[in-house]
């Protein structure tokens, strides 16, 4: 196969997983899920948060 | 709340975490003093042992692997395990991890000053030690990924998803590159040659930035920017599609060290464009720390911790802008050998990766030891503005003087010899030298003080508490 073709078979998947990834991160699906997972980093170890 | 409970294993965490201070004081020592070597070559002592030549790899290992190192441990140990309510995986482990990673750098210390070398920048340790990191980080790979296979949140936090490309990738990195042929206990012989080996060499060493720099201090920027600023991530979303753009792109940056090399120029052409793509998802990472920080301006008033983390993503979006300008071939014509890059590296590793891990530490120190914040807020503060004005004064004046040298440098006659000689370039550097100086001592009190702070933070009466696991998780599958 010539190098040509080989480098736009390559581009072209690169682009289609791009947009794969950003349908699937921007689908509705997904984001009750996001929204769950982005408010771990909030919660608060139990004796911390509190004065001495 | 008492049942017959699990705790965190903050053991660790506290380890490395206190291990991130001592080596970050350390680590800026040797650069504040080899700063002043430039200025006043003597302080070299004339001895090899304290040349510019071998102290220059101790202060970057230093700060990268120790100090750096260090944080990204601690704070990837205490990330994953609060995101996935659970204990880290294997205690032993996790203590074999701190235990050797400080062997590594104490072995550092001792053979690089002695100049054992196998001269690879940022790889410069001999192969004994290479193995002892190999060893280390499959065992901090265990450890990690052990902990996100028993996790009892159905998610993964996307902090940890840094965290993880950052693990995988260094391993995969420092074992390719540092694949070499022992002839003695502390000598060996890459196994590449010239131009390849310029090329392996340069593959590891950009994505030591890519991945160690940024990927993991990216997952440190997602777990603790929430945090501290009490909201959620700006978005979630930015965040994911970011990090797959981040991770496919970088690796395919380090041939822009190499222009004008024999690099075949298909390569050096590729190494560009890639970098200069990497803008992107670098600026989705700022743009989303900095909008997750968007709506909490008024606790910028009172809370420096906050500051730091906004000057830390600004820094971030100028250094990654930065970067793929220098990696074009006719910038990089300007700017290669020149203390622009030494400008534009500590934009990156003083402006970004030093003031998130400084952030990170002043929040994660007193919850480790049981306390509601640090000692002094104001010595916090005081940090935070005597740091910020000495990264700037290093920055600028190496930024001066590296475009200043790159023109003198190219500067020619009509008649085509060269207008400036070496040793010109350089006497036009001192007063830059000075100023960087300068700079590097405010930094090194701002270290001080935080050591002040820190000290005075887990000496207090109180001290370290267990803390227990939440059971059932919220989010129990």
């Amino acid at each position: 196969m010539d190098i040509g073709v080989l480098r736009g078979i390559a581009t072209a998947l690169a682009l289609a997983a791009f947009v794969a990834v950003a349908a699937w991160a921007w689908s509705q699906r997904r984001r009750a899920a996001f929204d769950e997972a982005a408010r771990l980093p909030l919660e608060e170890d139990p004796q911390s948060g509190e004065p001495r | 709340m008492v049942q017959a409970c699990e705790i965190y294993n903050d053991r660790v965490v506290r380890q490395f975490a206190l291990m991130t201070v001592v080596w970050g004081v350390v680590g800026m020592a040797v650069g504040t003093l080899i700063a002043a070597q430039m200025l006043w070559p003597a302080l070299n002592l004339d001895l090899p042992w304290t040349s510019f030549g071998r102290l220059r790899p101790l202060h970057t290992n230093a700060v990268i692997f120790a100090f750096g190192g260090s944080a990204l441990f601690a704070s990837s140990y205490y990330c994953v395990q609060r995101t996935c309510h659970v204990r880290l995986y294997s205690d032993r482990l996790a203590a074999f991890t701190f235990w050797g990673w400080q062997l590594v750098i104490l072995l550092a210390a001792i053979t690089l000053p002695l100049g054992i070398t196998s001269s690879k920048e940022y790889a410069e340790l001999e192969w004994p030690i290479d193995i002892l990191i190999a060893v280390v980080w499959v065992a901090y790979a265990i450890v990690f990924f052990g902990t996100l296979v028993r996790r009892r949140v159905q998610h993964i936090y996307v902090a940890n998803w840094f965290f993880a490309a950052f693990i995988i990738t260094i391993a995969v990195l420092h074992i390719v590159n540092s694949l070499a042929v022992p002839v003695s206990l502390v000598k060996s012989y890459s196994v590449y040659a010239g131009t390849v080996d310029a090329m392996v060499q340069w593959w590891y060493g950009h994505n030591a930035v890519g991945f160690f720099l940024t990927a993991g201090f990216l997952g440190m920027m997602y777990y603790f920017v929430p945090k501290q600023a009490g909201r959620p991530v700006y978005s979630y979303r930015l965040s994911i599609v970011h990090f797959w753009a981040l991770i496919s792109i970088y690796m395919w940056a380090g041939p822009h060290h190499l222009h004008y090399t024999t690099l075949p120029d298909w390569a050096q052409s590729l190494g560009m464009v890639f970098s200069v793509m990497l803008i992107a998802p670098s600026w989705g990472g700022m743009i989303n720390g900095i909008m997750t920080l968007s709506g909490a301006w008024g606790k910028l008033r009172t809370d420096p911790i906050l500051k730091f983390l906004i000057v830390s993503l600004s820094f971030y979006g100028m250094s990654t802008f930065e970067g793929p300008m220098m990696s074009i071939r006719t910038v990089n014509a300007l700017s290669h050998y020149t203390d622009w890059t030494i400008g534009h590296v500590h934009s990156g590793a003083l402006g970004w990766v030093a003031m998130v891990s400084i952030a990170c530490m002043y929040i994660l120190i007193p919850r480790l030891y049981g306390r509601r914040e640090m000692h002094s807020i104001r010595a916090i503060d005081l940090h935070f503005w005597v740091m910020t004005i000495g990264i700037v004064l290093y920055v600028v004046s190496m930024w001066i003087a590296g475009v200043m040298q790159g023109l003198m440098w190219r500067a020619t006659n009509p008649d085509g010899t060269l207008t400036y000689s070496f040793i010109e370039s350089l006497i036009a550097t001192y007063p830059f030298y000075a100023i960087r100086l300068a700079g590097g001592l405010l930094i090194m009190a701002g270290m001080f003080i935080m050591v002040w702070n820190v000290w005075r933070t887990v000496g207090e009466p109180g001290g370290q508490t267990d803390v227990v696991i939440p059971a059932p998780a919220p989010q129990a599958a």
